[in-house]
Protein backbone atom coordinates (compact mmCIF):
# COMPACT_ATOMS: atom_id res chain seq x y z
CA UNK A 1 0.00 0.00 0.00
CA UNK A 2 1.26 3.27 -1.10
CA UNK A 3 2.54 5.79 2.43
CA UNK A 4 1.22 8.85 2.22
CA UNK A 5 2.98 11.40 3.80
CA UNK A 6 0.60 13.10 6.52
CA UNK A 7 0.63 16.67 4.53
CA UNK A 8 -1.12 14.89 1.39
CA UNK A 9 -3.84 14.50 3.06
CA UNK A 10 -3.36 18.11 5.20
CA UNK A 11 -2.57 19.68 1.73
CA UNK A 12 -2.06 21.43 -0.37
CA UNK A 13 -1.70 24.95 0.39
CA UNK A 14 -3.28 26.40 -2.05
CA UNK A 15 -5.07 29.05 -3.92
CA UNK A 16 -8.88 27.77 -4.27
CA UNK A 17 -11.05 26.74 -5.26
CA UNK A 18 -10.23 23.82 -6.99
CA UNK A 19 -7.08 21.17 -6.28
CA UNK A 20 -7.37 19.98 -10.08
CA UNK A 21 -8.88 23.13 -11.70
CA UNK A 22 -6.71 25.49 -10.10
CA UNK A 23 -3.62 24.13 -8.28
CA UNK A 24 -3.31 21.74 -10.58
CA UNK A 25 -3.35 24.15 -13.70
CA UNK A 26 -0.59 26.29 -11.57
CA UNK A 27 1.58 23.32 -11.81
CA UNK A 28 1.35 22.31 -15.06
CA UNK A 29 1.56 25.61 -16.51
CA UNK A 30 4.65 26.01 -14.50
CA UNK A 31 6.09 22.77 -15.41
CA UNK A 32 6.01 23.79 -18.92
CA UNK A 33 7.40 26.86 -18.15
CA UNK A 34 10.45 24.99 -16.87
CA UNK A 35 10.93 23.20 -20.00
CA UNK A 36 10.95 26.44 -22.24
CA UNK A 37 13.32 28.55 -23.29
CA UNK A 38 12.95 31.80 -21.48
CA UNK A 39 12.26 34.96 -23.08
CA UNK A 40 9.08 34.42 -24.97
CA UNK A 41 6.68 37.21 -25.76
CA UNK A 42 3.10 35.32 -26.14
CA UNK A 43 1.71 32.08 -24.59
CA UNK A 44 -1.11 30.45 -26.28
CA UNK A 45 -3.55 28.06 -24.13
CA UNK A 46 -5.23 25.29 -25.64
CA UNK A 47 -7.83 23.81 -23.56
CA UNK A 48 -9.53 20.53 -23.40
CA UNK A 49 -12.45 19.03 -21.95
CA UNK A 50 -13.69 20.22 -18.89
CA UNK A 51 -10.69 22.75 -18.92
CA UNK A 52 -12.44 24.25 -21.73
CA UNK A 53 -15.36 24.26 -20.35
CA UNK A 54 -15.06 25.13 -16.67
CA UNK A 55 -12.31 27.23 -16.84
CA UNK A 56 -13.71 30.79 -16.33
CA UNK A 57 -15.48 29.93 -13.11
CA UNK A 58 -12.27 27.77 -11.01
CA UNK A 59 -10.26 30.35 -12.72
CA UNK A 60 -8.08 28.03 -14.43
CA UNK A 61 -7.22 30.75 -16.42
CA UNK A 62 -5.73 32.71 -14.00
CA UNK A 63 -3.89 29.72 -12.67
CA UNK A 64 -2.50 28.67 -15.73
CA UNK A 65 -0.87 32.69 -16.27
CA UNK A 66 0.25 32.13 -12.59
CA UNK A 67 2.24 28.96 -13.81
CA UNK A 68 3.89 30.22 -17.20
CA UNK A 69 4.48 33.36 -15.12
CA UNK A 70 6.75 30.60 -12.93
CA UNK A 71 4.21 31.42 -9.43
CA UNK A 72 3.57 28.89 -6.94
CA UNK A 73 0.24 26.94 -6.18
CA UNK A 74 0.15 28.78 -3.10
CA UNK A 75 0.95 32.29 -4.54
CA UNK A 76 -1.61 34.69 -3.52
CA UNK A 77 -0.48 36.80 -6.78
CA UNK A 78 -2.38 33.77 -8.88
CA UNK A 79 -5.33 35.88 -8.50
CA UNK A 80 -4.16 38.65 -10.28
CA UNK A 81 -1.55 36.88 -12.60
CA UNK A 82 -3.87 38.36 -15.73
CA UNK A 83 -2.71 42.05 -14.78
CA UNK A 84 0.68 40.88 -13.53
CA UNK A 85 1.54 39.36 -17.43
CA UNK A 86 -0.08 42.23 -19.10
CA UNK A 87 2.58 44.48 -17.29
CA UNK A 88 5.06 42.32 -18.00
CA UNK A 89 4.14 42.91 -21.78
CA UNK A 90 2.97 38.93 -22.19
CA UNK A 91 0.38 38.03 -24.77
CA UNK A 92 -1.88 35.83 -23.37
CA UNK A 93 -4.63 33.62 -25.56
CA UNK A 94 -6.91 31.08 -24.93
CA UNK A 95 -8.08 28.67 -27.62
CA UNK A 96 -10.75 25.38 -27.28
CA UNK A 97 -9.72 22.22 -28.18
CA UNK A 98 -10.73 18.64 -28.68
CA UNK A 99 -8.32 16.14 -28.30
CA UNK A 100 -8.23 12.40 -28.95
CA UNK A 101 -8.32 10.00 -25.75
CA UNK A 102 -7.20 12.73 -23.67
CA UNK A 103 -7.98 13.41 -20.12
CA UNK A 104 -10.85 16.21 -19.39
CA UNK A 105 -8.74 18.55 -17.67
CA UNK A 106 -5.91 18.71 -20.85
CA UNK A 107 -4.40 21.97 -22.53
CA UNK A 108 -1.79 22.19 -24.73
CA UNK A 109 1.10 25.43 -23.90
CA UNK A 110 2.43 26.84 -26.69
CA UNK A 111 4.95 29.45 -25.95
CA UNK A 112 6.16 31.80 -28.79
CA UNK A 113 9.52 33.71 -29.76
CA UNK A 114 10.57 36.40 -31.63
CA UNK A 115 13.53 34.99 -33.52
CA UNK A 116 12.54 31.45 -33.08
CA UNK A 117 10.31 28.70 -33.37
CA UNK A 118 7.79 28.24 -31.48
CA UNK A 119 7.47 25.03 -28.45
CA UNK A 120 4.67 23.67 -26.78
CA UNK A 121 4.00 20.92 -23.86
CA UNK A 122 0.71 18.90 -23.17
CA UNK A 123 -0.41 18.14 -20.14
CA UNK A 124 -3.13 16.98 -17.83
CA UNK A 125 -4.26 17.96 -14.41
CA UNK A 126 -5.09 14.76 -12.96
CA UNK A 127 -6.79 15.54 -9.44
CA UNK A 128 -5.13 16.73 -5.99
CA UNK A 129 -3.52 18.83 -7.74
CA UNK A 130 -1.19 16.43 -9.50
CA UNK A 131 -0.29 16.38 -13.13
CA UNK A 132 0.99 14.56 -15.71
CA UNK A 133 3.23 15.82 -18.98
CA UNK A 134 2.38 13.94 -21.83
CA UNK A 135 3.93 15.44 -24.98
CA UNK A 136 6.72 17.88 -25.85
CA UNK A 137 6.97 19.36 -28.83
CA UNK A 138 5.54 16.18 -30.74
CA UNK A 139 7.55 13.75 -29.01
CA UNK A 140 5.18 11.49 -26.21
CA UNK A 141 6.63 11.47 -23.10
CA UNK A 142 4.86 10.69 -19.51
CA UNK A 143 6.28 12.48 -16.37
CA UNK A 144 4.70 13.96 -13.03
CA UNK A 145 6.84 16.90 -12.14
CA UNK A 146 6.78 15.40 -8.66
CA UNK A 147 10.20 14.10 -9.01
CA UNK A 148 13.25 15.95 -10.13
CA UNK A 149 13.19 14.63 -13.94
CA UNK A 150 16.13 15.35 -16.66
CA UNK A 151 14.97 15.46 -19.93
CA UNK A 152 17.25 14.72 -23.14
CA UNK A 153 17.26 14.82 -26.66
CA UNK A 154 20.33 13.49 -28.48
CA UNK A 155 21.47 11.67 -31.50
CA UNK A 156 21.01 7.79 -30.62
CA UNK A 157 24.14 5.52 -30.32
CA UNK A 158 25.23 3.29 -27.97
CA UNK A 159 26.52 4.02 -24.62
CA UNK A 160 24.56 6.86 -23.84
CA UNK A 161 22.44 5.58 -21.19
CA UNK A 162 25.21 4.16 -19.53
CA UNK A 163 27.12 7.61 -19.59
CA UNK A 164 24.08 9.38 -18.44
CA UNK A 165 23.73 6.88 -15.53
CA UNK A 166 27.41 6.89 -14.77
CA UNK A 167 26.90 10.36 -13.99
CA UNK A 168 23.75 9.92 -11.80
CA UNK A 169 25.09 7.29 -9.87
CA UNK A 170 28.59 8.64 -9.18
CA UNK A 171 26.68 11.99 -7.69
CA UNK A 172 24.29 9.64 -5.79
CA UNK A 173 21.17 10.53 -7.57
CA UNK A 174 19.19 7.47 -7.59
CA UNK A 175 17.01 6.73 -10.94
CA UNK A 176 12.88 6.28 -10.01
CA UNK A 177 12.25 5.58 -13.20
CA UNK A 178 13.65 6.02 -17.01
CA UNK A 179 12.15 6.12 -20.57
CA UNK A 180 13.43 6.36 -24.20
CA UNK A 181 12.15 6.63 -27.19
CA UNK A 182 13.42 6.88 -30.56
CA UNK A 183 11.82 8.86 -33.62
CA UNK A 184 14.57 9.04 -36.53
CA UNK A 185 17.97 8.78 -35.36
CA UNK A 186 16.89 10.93 -32.20
CA UNK A 187 16.36 9.96 -28.88
CA UNK A 188 14.10 11.25 -26.41
CA UNK A 189 15.29 10.35 -22.34
CA UNK A 190 12.76 11.02 -19.79
CA UNK A 191 14.33 10.02 -16.67
CA UNK A 192 12.69 10.95 -12.87
CA UNK A 193 14.94 10.72 -10.02
CA UNK A 194 14.54 10.02 -6.07
CA UNK A 195 17.13 12.80 -5.91
CA UNK A 196 17.19 16.60 -6.61
CA UNK A 197 19.77 17.01 -9.70
CA UNK A 198 22.57 18.95 -8.69
CA UNK A 199 24.85 21.42 -10.45
CA UNK A 200 27.80 19.37 -11.01
CA UNK A 201 25.67 16.42 -12.27
CA UNK A 202 24.29 18.73 -14.90
CA UNK A 203 27.38 20.18 -15.69
CA UNK A 204 28.61 16.44 -16.26
CA UNK A 205 25.73 15.59 -18.28
CA UNK A 206 25.75 18.62 -20.70
CA UNK A 207 29.42 17.78 -21.71
CA UNK A 208 28.38 14.39 -23.47
CA UNK A 209 29.08 14.68 -27.03
CA UNK A 210 25.71 14.89 -29.30
CA UNK A 211 23.43 15.93 -26.28
CA UNK A 212 21.14 18.66 -28.45
CA UNK A 213 18.49 19.39 -25.61
CA UNK A 214 18.71 18.86 -22.17
CA UNK A 215 16.39 20.18 -19.96
CA UNK A 216 16.80 19.69 -15.69
CA UNK A 217 13.40 20.20 -13.39
CA UNK A 218 13.12 19.90 -9.80
CA UNK A 219 9.97 19.60 -8.71
CA UNK A 220 6.93 22.38 -8.04
CA UNK A 221 5.93 22.65 -3.92
CA UNK A 222 2.60 22.12 -3.46
CA UNK B 1 3.25 2.00 9.87
CA UNK B 2 -0.12 1.24 9.71
CA UNK B 3 -3.12 0.94 7.30
CA UNK B 4 -5.93 0.68 8.93
CA UNK B 5 -7.48 2.10 12.10
CA UNK B 6 -7.46 -1.32 14.23
CA UNK B 7 -3.19 -1.26 13.70
CA UNK B 8 -3.12 2.78 14.95
CA UNK B 9 -5.44 1.74 17.87
CA UNK B 10 -2.90 -1.23 18.64
CA UNK B 11 0.29 1.42 18.31
CA UNK B 12 -1.09 3.34 20.76
CA UNK B 13 -1.89 1.04 23.30
CA UNK B 14 1.41 -0.45 23.16
CA UNK B 15 3.44 2.63 23.20
CA UNK B 16 0.94 4.48 25.44
CA UNK B 17 0.68 7.72 22.85
CA UNK B 18 -2.04 9.45 21.24
CA UNK B 19 -2.83 9.41 17.78
CA UNK B 20 -0.92 12.31 17.37
CA UNK B 21 2.26 11.51 18.91
CA UNK B 22 2.17 8.14 16.72
CA UNK B 23 1.48 10.29 13.26
CA UNK B 24 4.48 12.59 14.00
CA UNK B 25 6.82 9.86 14.56
CA UNK B 26 5.33 8.26 11.32
CA UNK B 27 5.83 11.25 9.22
CA UNK B 28 9.59 12.24 10.77
CA UNK B 29 10.62 8.61 10.05
CA UNK B 30 9.13 8.46 6.61
CA UNK B 31 10.93 11.51 5.55
CA UNK B 32 13.79 11.37 7.23
CA UNK B 33 13.78 14.67 8.79
CA UNK B 34 13.07 15.75 13.03
CA UNK B 35 9.70 15.42 15.09
CA UNK B 36 10.67 19.16 15.37
CA UNK B 37 10.54 19.48 11.72
CA UNK B 38 7.59 18.09 11.00
CA UNK B 39 5.62 19.82 14.03
CA UNK B 40 7.14 23.23 12.54
CA UNK B 41 5.31 22.55 8.88
CA UNK B 42 2.64 21.53 10.76
CA UNK B 43 2.61 25.40 12.63
CA UNK B 44 2.94 26.65 9.17
CA UNK B 45 -0.43 24.78 8.21
CA UNK B 46 -1.98 25.83 11.16
CA UNK B 47 -1.16 29.66 10.71
CA UNK B 48 -3.13 29.59 7.10
CA UNK B 49 -6.01 28.16 8.67
CA UNK B 50 -6.37 30.14 11.26
CA UNK B 51 -6.07 33.17 8.55
CA UNK B 52 -9.15 31.39 6.25
CA UNK B 53 -11.21 30.89 8.94
CA UNK B 54 -11.53 34.47 10.37
CA UNK B 55 -10.67 36.45 7.11
CA UNK B 56 -14.60 36.79 5.80
CA UNK B 57 -16.36 37.37 9.30
CA UNK B 58 -15.93 40.82 9.06
CA UNK B 59 -16.13 42.15 5.51
CA UNK B 60 -17.82 39.94 3.02
CA UNK B 61 -15.78 37.94 0.43
CA UNK B 62 -17.34 37.52 -2.67
CA UNK B 63 -16.74 34.20 -4.99
CA UNK B 64 -14.66 34.51 -8.03
CA UNK B 65 -17.77 33.55 -10.15
CA UNK B 66 -19.51 36.46 -8.26
CA UNK B 67 -22.55 34.00 -7.55
CA UNK B 68 -22.33 33.43 -3.34
CA UNK B 69 -20.38 35.22 -0.96
CA UNK B 70 -21.03 36.80 1.86
CA UNK B 71 -22.44 34.47 4.25
CA UNK B 72 -20.00 34.51 6.74
CA UNK B 73 -20.33 38.41 7.67
CA UNK B 74 -24.13 37.45 7.62
CA UNK B 75 -23.36 34.18 10.45
CA UNK B 76 -21.05 35.98 12.51
CA UNK B 77 -23.20 39.36 12.66
CA UNK B 78 -26.49 36.87 13.59
CA UNK B 79 -24.30 35.42 15.94
CA UNK B 80 -23.78 38.78 17.61
CA UNK B 81 -27.42 39.15 17.75
CA UNK B 82 -27.73 36.78 20.30
CA UNK B 83 -31.22 35.44 18.85
CA UNK B 84 -29.17 32.25 17.98
CA UNK B 85 -30.75 28.95 18.14
CA UNK B 86 -28.28 26.18 18.12
CA UNK B 87 -25.59 28.86 20.34
CA UNK B 88 -22.78 30.57 20.10
CA UNK B 89 -19.60 28.18 19.68
CA UNK B 90 -22.75 26.65 17.06
CA UNK B 91 -22.54 29.50 15.04
CA UNK B 92 -19.37 30.65 15.48
CA UNK B 93 -18.15 27.14 14.15
CA UNK B 94 -20.62 27.85 11.33
CA UNK B 95 -19.23 31.32 10.31
CA UNK B 96 -15.63 30.45 10.68
CA UNK B 97 -16.64 26.85 8.34
CA UNK B 98 -17.96 29.16 5.66
CA UNK B 99 -15.23 32.12 6.04
CA UNK B 100 -12.85 29.79 5.05
CA UNK B 101 -14.99 27.99 1.85
CA UNK B 102 -15.75 31.90 0.67
CA UNK B 103 -11.88 32.17 0.81
CA UNK B 104 -11.25 29.39 -1.15
CA UNK B 105 -14.31 30.42 -3.63
CA UNK B 106 -12.40 33.68 -4.18
CA UNK B 107 -8.84 32.38 -5.18
CA UNK B 108 -7.81 33.31 -1.56
CA UNK B 109 -5.11 30.65 0.05
CA UNK B 110 -6.53 27.53 2.39
CA UNK B 111 -5.05 24.53 2.72
CA UNK B 112 -6.91 21.53 1.66
CA UNK B 113 -8.23 19.07 4.63
CA UNK B 114 -8.72 16.89 2.98
CA UNK B 115 -9.90 18.44 -0.03
CA UNK B 116 -10.01 22.58 -1.16
CA UNK B 117 -14.32 22.28 -1.62
CA UNK B 118 -14.06 20.98 2.16
CA UNK B 119 -11.64 22.79 3.08
CA UNK B 120 -13.72 25.01 5.76
CA UNK B 121 -14.60 22.18 8.59
CA UNK B 122 -11.45 21.42 10.03
CA UNK B 123 -9.87 24.69 10.82
CA UNK B 124 -13.40 25.98 12.33
CA UNK B 125 -13.37 22.46 14.43
CA UNK B 126 -10.58 22.57 16.03
CA UNK B 127 -10.51 26.81 16.71
CA UNK B 128 -14.01 26.78 18.06
CA UNK B 129 -12.87 23.69 20.42
CA UNK B 130 -9.69 25.73 21.56
CA UNK B 131 -12.44 28.50 22.58
CA UNK B 132 -14.37 25.83 24.42
CA UNK B 133 -11.12 24.29 25.73
CA UNK B 134 -8.65 26.74 26.34
CA UNK B 135 -6.45 24.85 24.49
CA UNK B 136 -2.45 26.49 23.52
CA UNK B 137 -1.54 26.00 19.95
CA UNK B 138 0.69 22.98 19.89
CA UNK B 139 -2.76 21.47 21.19
CA UNK B 140 -3.84 22.49 17.85
CA UNK B 141 -0.88 21.68 15.83
CA UNK B 142 -1.10 17.85 17.57
CA UNK B 143 -5.09 17.86 16.70
CA UNK B 144 -4.01 18.35 12.93
CA UNK B 145 -1.80 15.72 13.04
CA UNK B 146 -4.86 13.36 14.83
CA UNK B 147 -6.52 14.84 11.81
CA UNK B 148 -4.39 13.71 9.59
CA UNK B 149 -4.65 10.02 10.21
CA UNK B 150 -8.13 9.67 10.01
CA UNK B 151 -8.03 11.03 6.59
CA UNK B 152 -4.74 9.06 5.85
CA UNK B 153 -6.82 6.01 6.13
CA UNK B 154 -9.50 7.58 4.03
CA UNK B 155 -7.31 8.07 1.51
CA UNK B 156 -5.43 4.71 1.55
CA UNK B 157 -8.52 2.86 2.41
CA UNK B 158 -11.60 4.64 0.42
CA UNK B 159 -11.50 7.86 -1.36
CA UNK B 160 -11.37 11.88 -0.62
CA UNK B 161 -12.36 12.55 -3.96
CA UNK B 162 -15.99 13.94 -4.79
CA UNK B 163 -15.74 13.12 -7.63
CA UNK B 164 -15.21 8.59 -6.75
CA UNK B 165 -17.41 9.13 -3.80
CA UNK B 166 -19.64 12.22 -3.89
CA UNK B 167 -19.98 14.72 -0.69
CA UNK B 168 -19.88 12.05 1.44
CA UNK B 169 -16.11 11.33 0.81
CA UNK B 170 -15.10 15.30 0.89
CA UNK B 171 -17.31 17.36 3.68
CA UNK B 172 -17.70 13.97 5.14
CA UNK B 173 -14.56 12.68 5.97
CA UNK B 174 -13.51 15.88 6.69
CA UNK B 175 -15.64 16.24 9.97
CA UNK B 176 -14.53 12.22 10.84
CA UNK B 177 -11.05 13.76 10.79
CA UNK B 178 -12.43 16.92 12.46
CA UNK B 179 -14.49 14.71 14.94
CA UNK B 180 -11.58 12.78 16.37
CA UNK B 181 -9.15 15.40 16.50
CA UNK B 182 -11.37 17.42 18.73
CA UNK B 183 -11.69 14.55 20.74
CA UNK B 184 -8.26 14.28 21.67
CA UNK B 185 -7.65 18.04 22.38
CA UNK B 186 -10.75 17.59 24.57
CA UNK B 187 -8.89 14.31 26.39
CA UNK B 188 -10.66 11.10 25.01
CA UNK B 189 -8.82 8.46 24.19
CA UNK B 190 -7.89 7.33 20.46
CA UNK B 191 -10.67 4.51 20.81
CA UNK B 192 -12.89 7.88 21.52
CA UNK B 193 -11.43 9.65 18.78
CA UNK B 194 -12.14 6.63 16.41
CA UNK B 195 -15.82 6.25 17.78
CA UNK B 196 -16.53 9.45 16.78
CA UNK B 197 -14.78 9.68 13.23
CA UNK B 198 -17.11 6.85 12.72
CA UNK B 199 -20.52 8.38 13.74
CA UNK B 200 -19.42 11.77 11.55
CA UNK B 201 -19.51 9.64 8.34
CA UNK B 202 -22.08 7.61 9.46
CA UNK B 203 -24.09 10.65 9.77
CA UNK B 204 -23.87 11.69 6.05
CA UNK B 205 -23.32 8.03 4.42
CA UNK B 206 -24.57 8.31 0.97
CA UNK B 207 -24.29 12.39 0.60
CA UNK B 208 -24.08 13.43 -2.71
CA UNK B 209 -22.08 16.02 -4.59
CA UNK B 210 -24.31 18.14 -7.01
CA UNK B 211 -22.20 21.36 -7.19
CA UNK B 212 -24.06 24.36 -9.03
CA UNK B 213 -22.62 25.27 -12.32
CA UNK B 214 -20.15 22.45 -11.71
CA UNK B 215 -18.40 25.08 -9.26
CA UNK B 216 -16.82 24.77 -5.64
CA UNK B 217 -19.53 26.35 -3.65
CA UNK B 218 -22.97 26.00 -3.35
CA UNK B 219 -24.02 24.07 -1.73
CA UNK B 220 -20.10 23.48 -0.90
CA UNK B 221 -20.13 26.42 1.69
CA UNK B 222 -23.66 24.74 3.23
CA UNK B 223 -22.07 21.45 3.52
CA UNK B 224 -19.13 22.92 5.36
CA UNK B 225 -21.24 24.58 8.00
CA UNK B 226 -23.04 21.31 8.33
CA UNK B 227 -20.06 19.33 8.44
CA UNK B 228 -18.67 21.28 11.68
CA UNK B 229 -21.57 20.93 13.26
CA UNK B 230 -21.66 17.22 12.32
CA UNK B 231 -17.91 17.14 14.00
CA UNK B 232 -19.27 18.75 17.20
CA UNK B 233 -22.11 16.62 17.12
CA UNK B 234 -20.08 13.12 17.15
CA UNK B 235 -17.38 14.78 19.04
CA UNK B 236 -19.67 14.85 22.22
CA UNK B 237 -21.28 11.82 21.44
CA UNK B 238 -17.86 9.89 22.04
CA UNK B 239 -16.93 12.19 24.79
CA UNK B 240 -20.61 10.98 26.58
CA UNK B 241 -19.38 7.73 25.99
CA UNK B 242 -21.81 6.33 23.22
CA UNK B 243 -20.00 3.39 21.48
CA UNK B 244 -19.83 2.83 17.77
CA UNK B 245 -21.15 -0.97 17.08
CA UNK B 246 -19.21 -0.71 13.76
CA UNK B 247 -15.44 -0.02 13.92
CA UNK B 248 -13.71 2.51 11.64
CA UNK B 249 -12.48 0.74 9.26
CA UNK B 250 -15.71 -1.23 8.45
CA UNK B 251 -17.49 2.17 7.93
CA UNK B 252 -14.73 3.49 5.56
CA UNK B 253 -15.04 0.51 3.63
CA UNK B 254 -19.09 0.54 3.74
CA UNK B 255 -18.81 4.88 2.95
CA UNK B 256 -16.34 3.57 -0.19
CA UNK B 257 -18.96 1.16 -1.39
CA UNK B 258 -21.53 3.56 -1.04
CA UNK B 259 -19.62 5.97 -3.12
CA UNK B 260 -18.70 3.34 -6.20
CA UNK B 261 -22.50 2.71 -5.99
CA UNK B 262 -23.66 6.40 -6.47
CA UNK B 263 -24.52 6.96 -10.20
CA UNK B 264 -22.23 9.67 -11.82
CA UNK B 265 -24.67 12.05 -12.24
CA UNK B 266 -24.38 12.39 -8.08
CA UNK B 267 -20.31 12.65 -8.27
CA UNK B 268 -19.26 16.12 -8.96
CA UNK B 269 -20.60 16.14 -12.62
CA UNK B 270 -23.59 18.72 -11.89
CA UNK B 271 -25.30 16.53 -13.57
CA UNK B 272 -27.97 15.75 -10.63
CA UNK B 273 -29.39 16.55 -7.10
CA UNK B 274 -29.48 19.99 -6.35
CA UNK B 275 -27.07 21.08 -9.80
CA UNK B 276 -29.87 20.21 -11.88
CA UNK B 277 -32.68 21.89 -10.54
CA UNK B 278 -34.24 24.92 -13.15
CA UNK B 279 -32.99 27.47 -10.47
CA UNK B 280 -29.05 26.05 -10.69
CA UNK B 281 -29.62 25.42 -14.21
CA UNK B 282 -30.95 29.34 -14.69
CA UNK B 283 -27.25 30.53 -12.59
CA UNK B 284 -25.17 28.34 -14.75
CA UNK B 285 -26.49 29.63 -18.10
CA UNK B 286 -26.01 33.12 -16.25
CA UNK B 287 -22.60 32.28 -15.49
CA UNK B 288 -21.37 30.48 -18.52
CA UNK B 289 -22.78 33.41 -20.38
CA UNK B 290 -21.33 35.80 -18.57
CA UNK B 291 -24.31 37.87 -17.39
CA UNK B 292 -23.79 36.82 -13.61
CA UNK B 293 -23.70 39.69 -11.79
Amino acid sequence: MKDYSIFDVIGPVMVGPSSSHTAGAVKLAKTAMELSEKGFYKVIFYLHGSFAKTYKGHGTDKALVAGVLGFEPSDERVKHSLDIAKSNNLTIEFKEIEFEYAHPNTAKIEFHYLNSPSFFVIGSSIGGGNVVITNINGDDVEFTGQYPTILLKYIDKKGMISQISTILSNNEINIASMKVTRSNNLATFVCETDNLITDSAKEEILKIKDIEIAKFINPVRS
Amino acid sequence: MYNKAFDVIKLCEQENKKISEIAILKEAKMRNLTEKDVIDEMKSVLEIMKKSATSGLESPIISHSKITGGNAVKINNYLNSNKSLSGDLINKAMAMAVSTSEVNASMGVICAAPTAGASGILPSSILNAKEKLGSSDEDLVNALFTAAVIGELATKNATVSGAEGGCQAECGVAASMSAAAIVEMAGGSPIDSFNAASFALINVMGLICDPVAGLVEYPCFLRNASGVVNAFVSADLALAGVQSLIPFDEVLEAMYKVGKSLPETLRETALGGIATTPAAKEIARRFYNGTTE
